[in-house]
């Protein structure tokens, strides 16, 4: 009979094979599903799933942004080319046009972060959304770490951890009255040096600053940050050039690069596998709010 | 980047590691989150900046110790009460294997969250605190487990700094645990005595328990043979969706995607098709890569058949001569998760089955299990919150399921209430009618 040690698949495959089942399970069960695309390395990879879960068919959905109008240039270039290169439909949910509509105020620390989450929701309540792909993974933060694949919302669009769904096997729950809608995760079970792996095996390209360059940054609660149109430097801090790289790409206002010589591929998955800090906690600024910060952010519609 | 890099990084990528799923288990406080934290600092899994987190609000609080559990219990209300609530994931690697960890709450409010965690697990460790021995919720624990078949247990007697490390201890209840897992259902169970406080038997083996001979625990992680886990004689394909490409370049194509839940399938196999009967012979099995000369499980691919006939969402590819039973009578071991309202005779549900929905109405109730005695209770009427009965359910259109000592994929289904949308029961096929 079959031998079950000749039907092994490296784990990479089985997180592959983990994720294209939960995209196929989506499109087969939900009205309404569209991909968050922020042209960050976790959504570029889902994007990839996505392609590989229904070709030879296109993605049979819309992706969306939401631009906090702090952005690296190139990673909306990069944004823009992948949508046209793949025929999709992108939908950009603005906060700099949610701001002169009136439907947000500016933070006091000028963090977008806090802002976006309303005009999130807003756009999902807009075109009716019911099931949004995100990328984010457990290994990511403490409250990431607690989410289930098939994330429920209320209208409100708030997460309640202290009454999630029970979610077994691969039995997904999305069911959910009009106006609810369900988060999915289907990088849940990816590490950040799983997504590395992949897109060295499937050579995705990626925005430019997720490898080492040369950029004129400033030091910042022990941070590197680029000096650009969102970031000057205040008094007391210099201006230097530095080798760095961007572990993670969210707001351009709060984002911090890592000093790095890692200009390809496996040097960075190299750099990963070394290093001791978690991307978030060598890069966001916005999770030094609190301990908490993360939970509290999500308890209220951000993802 | 160069050609050769990047085939550098593919052959680094390409070894197969295989994955080991396991779950923590047993009464609250008992020690499962200082395990899990135990193991990923020994481990040197931990980010300086985790760390550096848990060690500022542990001091914060006056703790006398680093408190390693908070390096799971993430949530702001787990804090305040010092408790687990849900699951929390965490993954680490040593150069065996890769582990994706489901650390669970003891508390008995919280079973749903448990059952979560362990539903996918290949190996479960439940830890008893050596002070207090079995208790309900360590018996309630171990039952579940046995119940979702989690093919590998292992005993964890924990705290043994606190009694002396005491082989006799150790001993007690390792026997009486061992006493009650034989009247389960247990393929596999492995007992070692532990400190998840101090680290004693967790990566390497403790001084101050010569007495013990066996391995550590991370040594038996990385070891316990999990591949003849996998059901790989019964071929079973849920459809999960069709592909058919809305294209003027690719025209005519009609494939049926789904995960393999067992079984092995290749070009030229004969195949039924169910609950229609027909037959067809497989054209050929592709993902988006190109066409693969075998499917296996977990793998997520795209059968294509050699005849046109309907299929959709909800159906079944096997074999012809070895085919799930198509039934709408199922017999059930049913766990119940909703604090609200019990399973009632008479009930009408929805239910979700591989990749197939159905509506179900509860016929009976054979009996309520009392997890202590694992007394039968053939007078009771319904189900409440964390109890576990044998259930007998009539549905709308018929499942395509195996036993779940079978088949942990076509023999496992949730129950949804119709209302309130939420998961309310889990459900393990016994018998089908
Ligand atoms: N002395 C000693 N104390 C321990 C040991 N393991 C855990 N503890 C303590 O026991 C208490 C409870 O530990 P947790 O790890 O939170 O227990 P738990 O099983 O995760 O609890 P729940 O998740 O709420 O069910 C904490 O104060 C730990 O420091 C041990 O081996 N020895
Ligand atoms: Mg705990």
């Amino acid at each position: 009979m079959t031998s079950p040690a000749a039907y092994q698949v490296s784990h990479l495959d089985a997180l592959e094979a983990e994720s294209i089942f939960v995209m196929r399970e989506v499109v087969a069960e939900m009205e309404r599903p569209v991909l968050l695309f922020s042209g960050g390395k976790d959504s570029i990879v889902m994007l990839r799933l996505a392609q590989k879960a229904f070709a030879p068919a296109n993605i049979p959905f819309p992706v969306m942004h939401v631009d906090t109008g702090h952005n690296f240039p190139e990673v909306i270039e990069y944004r823009d080319q992948r949508v046209a290169e793949l025929g999709l439909h992108l939908i950009v949910a603005s906060v700099p046009e949610a701001l002169a509509a009136g439907l947000v105020r500016e933070s006091a620390d000028g963090m977008r972060n806090r802002i976006q989450t309303p005009v999130l929701l807003d756009a999902v309540e807009k075109h009716r959304f019911d099931a949004l792909f995100g990328g984010a993974r457990r290994d990511e933060e403490k409250a990431r770490a607690k989410e289930r694949v098939f994330s429920f919302r209320d209208e409100f669009g708030q997460w309640d951890p202290k009454n999630q769904r029970p979610e077994l096997w691969s039995l997904y729950n999305g069911r959910h009255h009009p106006g609810e809608s369900i988060r999915v995760f289907p990088l849940s079970n990816w590490t950040e040096l799983d997504v590395w792996h992949y897109i060295a095996r499937e050579r995705i390209p990626l925005p430019s600053i997720y490898y080492a360059h040369e950029r004129e940054v400033i030091e910042r609660d022990g941070m590197l940050y680029a000096v650009n149109e969102f970031i000057r430097p205040k008094a007391g801090e210099e201006r230097f050039k530095a080798q760095v790289r961007y572990r993670t790409v969210g707001d351009a206002s709060c984002t911090a690069a890592v000093r790095s010589d890692a200009d390809t591929v496996e040097k960075v998955i190299e750099e990963v596998a070394a290093t001791r800090i978690t991307e978030r906690g060598a890069t966001r600024g916005d999770d030094r709010v609190s301990e908490a910060a993360m939970e509290d952010r999500k308890r209220e519609g951000y993802f | 980047m160069s050609v050769e890099a990047l085939a550098q990084a593919d052959s680094e990528t390409a070894r197969p590691m295989d994955l080991l799923r396991f779950a923590t288990a047993g009464s609250v406080d008992d020690g499962k989150s200082t395990l899990i934290g135990r193991l990923l600092y020994d481990t040197k899994s931990l980010f300086t900046d985790q760390l550096a987190a848990v060690e500022a609000v542990s001091a914060a609080r006056g703790d006398e110790y680093t408190n390693l559990a908070l390096l799971t219990d993430g949530l702001r209300a787990e804090r305040e009460q010092g408790i687990t609530i849900d699951v929390a994931y965490r993954y680490f690697a040593t150069p065996r294997r890769k582990f994706i960890i489901a650390d669970t709450p003891g508390h008995i409010q919280y079973t749903r969250n448990m059952v979560t965690g362990a539903s996918t697990a290949d190996l479960a460790l439940i830890l008893v605190d050596a002070r207090k021995g079995l208790v309900e919720q360590s018996r309630r624990h171990a039952f579940l487990c046995s119940l979702l078949r989690v093919p590998h247990l292992v005993l964890c007697v924990n705290k043994m700094d606190l009694v002396d490390w005491s082989e006799e201890v150790f001993e007690r209840i390792s026997d009486e645990f061992t006493a009650f897992a034989a009247k389960l259902d247990v393929p596999d169970l492995t007992v070692v005595p532990i400190s998840a406080l101090k680290g004693d038997n967790i990566v390497s083996r403790s001084e101050n328990m010569p007495w013990y001979e066996g391995p550590s625990l991370l040594h038996h992680l990385e070891r316990v043979h999990i591949a003849s886990d996998r059901n790989l004689v019964d071929v079973r394909f849920p459809v999960q969706y069709v592909i058919r490409p809305q294209s003027t370049t690719v025209t005519d194509y009609r494939g049926y995607a789904g995960q393999v839940a067992s079984g092995v399938l290749k070009p030229g196999d004969e195949v039924m098709v169910l609950p229609s009967g027909f037959t067809s012979r497989i054209a050929s099995v592709e993902t988006a890569d190109g066409p693969v000369a075998e499917a296996f499980p977990p793998m997520s691919v795209t059968v294509r058949l050699t005849d046109e006939i309907d299929i959709s969402r909800g159906d079944l590819i096997c074999r012809p001569n070895n085919a799930p039973a198509v039934a709408q009578d199922i017999e059930a071991m049913v766990c119940w998760m909703d604090e609200t309202r019990p399973l009632q005779i008479g009930g009408k549900y929805a239910i979700k089955h591989t990749t197939r929905s159905a509506r179900a109405i509860v016929r009976g109730l054979h009996y309520r299990l009392d997890i202590n005695s694992l007394h039968r209770d053939d007078a009771a009427g319904e189900l409440k919150l964390n109890e576990i009965g044998r259930v007998r359910l009539r549905t709308t259109v018929p499942l395509l399921a195996d036993e779940y000592r079978r088949n942990r994929t076509t023999g496992g289904f949730v129950i949804i209430d119709e209302a309130t949308n939420r998961t309310v029961g889990a459900g393990m096929i016994v018998e089908m009618g």
